[in-house]
């Protein structure tokens, strides 16, 4: 078995219209940058995929990534739990134009409802948003004496994430901060691209140090010194470039 | 009659974190907390992107925009310092296991319902992790200026804005006070000793209760 896949836009050639994408990432830490811009490529080229749900914390920041995504037009929706960030403009424009649709949801309900998704669970009880305007139209229930909302799984066809070492199994480490919403994206999708910035051979990762195992993960591609979000944002990047 | 900063209600705030505490600090203000541990004092602070046991901003320079707070700055590591992905995080959380959260607000009612994170239907709603926060901590507190930039009690008897959470505060540290919550009447702990009981009620939106002592709030200039 190898999970290993040439190229970045090979890895994103079979996301269809409409799908679902849950993209890892906290603001820019985990951001899958290389493989966000491939899909924008793609659909630049041919069209699709078009009309796509993103799930991520946030909404983008700037020109490149998931506001890049945005700007261009391919997603119908958002699902997040902050659809801010020191540049927000791009989805913020489109949401207030009525041209995206957003679904905002608590944080710690959108990774438990991320986790839910990946170990088939399809609702749970929270005490978050109880009483609140988020909790509008969801049945509660109390236990122990006290009052909880019931949420449902939320599951993606597709989760790009990134990591830092992955095997040809698809074993998975990342890089500090940057693992926040990987592991369980990678959980929930019925398909997981990860872009890694080493690649291993099986073995190459101790197996007490895998975070996220190959059986969650089906195509590895390789990008070597990933470009980080924010460093992209600092120098005023804009995906894709305009040629002068 | 000189208002406490900001600093200074976060010093106040610190001074109530035990040795070995597992804290959350709320995005902005809050994060000042942070800076004011009193001496033989070790709070582990805990970050809802995954990091438990983070240290102090790096030099403008030294970034590494991988290991950031939850609101996007960046931090540093320590020894101890651990990692972890956002269900594990939040189950930190929800899960009883932090002992303080500290947290900011536009309006804190005496029943200790909270509003911090809208302030109505107009633009973007956003509300990150503000929700959960408020359930699970062993002890919410918050950090505020007393009153509205315009002069609005942010102590009040019903909260008006959309609410994060129900009956979750029980202590608030203000420019001007120390107050409690508790069966669902604010009791007045610390005031400052320059203003009068009357005074500080007449800044508040609903009725101060005292049970015992007042102590007068004296903070340093920090």
């Amino acid at each position: 078995m190898d999970k290993r896949i040439a190229s970045l836009a090979d890895a994103v050639s079979d996301i269809p219209d409409g799908a679902a994408v849950m993209i890892g990432g906290f603001g820019g830490s985990g951001a899958p940058i290389e493989l966000i811009h491939a899909l924008i490529d793609r659909y630049l080229a041919t069209g699709s995929p078009a009309r796509l749900t993103v799930i991520n914390n946030n909404a983008g920041n700037g020109h490149v990534g998931i506001a890049a995504m945005i700007e261009q037009g391919m997603v119908a929706k958002m699902v997040c739990s902050f659809p801010r960030s020191a540049d927000p403009r791009v989805f913020t424009e489109k949401y207030l134009a009525g041209e995206i649709a957003l679904e905002l949801v608590p944080q710690g309900t959108l990774a438990e409802r991320i986790r839910a998704g990946g170990a088939g669970i399809p609702a749970f009880y929270t005490p978050t948003s109880f009483g609140t305007d988020l909790a509008e139209g969801k049945p509660v229930a109390e236990f122990e004496g006290r009052s909880y909302v019931q949420e449902r799984w939320l599951k993606a066809d597709v989760a790009l994430i990134k990591a830092e070492t992955g095997d040809h199994l698809g074993n998975l480490t990342y890089r500090m901060a940057a693992r926040n919403f990987a592991p369980i994206m990678a959980m929930a999708a019925a398909h997981t691209v990860a872009q890694v910035s080493h690649i291993v051979e099986p073995g190459g990762i101790d197996p007490e140090a895998v975070v996220t195992p190959g059986i969650f993960v089906d195509a590895v591609v390789s990008v070597p010194n990933p470009a980080q979000e924010e460093d992209l944002n600092r120098a005023n990047a804009i995906h894709p470039q305009v040629s002068a | 009659m000189t208002k406490l900063t900001n600093a200074q209600i976060a010093w106040r705030a610190a001074q109530d974190i035990h040795d070995g505490a597992y804290v959350n600090l709320g995005i902005g203000f809050p994060e000042m907390v942070a800076r004011f541990q009193p001496k033989g004092r070790q709070a582990i602070f805990h970050t809802e992107n995954g990091i438990l046991g983070f240290g102090e901003a790096p030099a403008p320079g030294q970034e590494d925009w991988d290991l950031i707070n939850a609101g996007k700055k960046a931090v540093t590591l320590k020894p101890g310092t651990a990692f972890f992905h956002h269900a594990d995080s939040f189950a930190m959380v929800r899960g009883g296991h932090l002992d303080v959260a500290i947290l900011g607000a536009y309006q804190v009612a005496q029943n200790g319902d909270l509003a911090n994170w809208s302030t109505g239907p107009k633009g973007v709603p956003a509300v990150g992790g503000a929700m959960d926060l408020v359930h699970g901590a062993k002890r919410v507190a918050v950090i505020t200026d007393h009153v509205t930039k315009d002069g609005k009690p942010k102590l009040v008897d019903r909260c008006t804005l959309p609410l994060t959470g129900l009956g979750c505060v029980t202590r608030i540290y203000t420019s001007l006070a120390v107050v409690d919550i508790k069966d669902g009447r604010f009791l007045l702990r610390e005031k400052l000793p320059a203003l009068s009981f009357d005074e500080l009620q007449s800044l508040t939106g609903a009725p101060l209760h005292r049970d015992g002592d007042v102590a007068d709030l004296i903070v340093p200039e920090v």
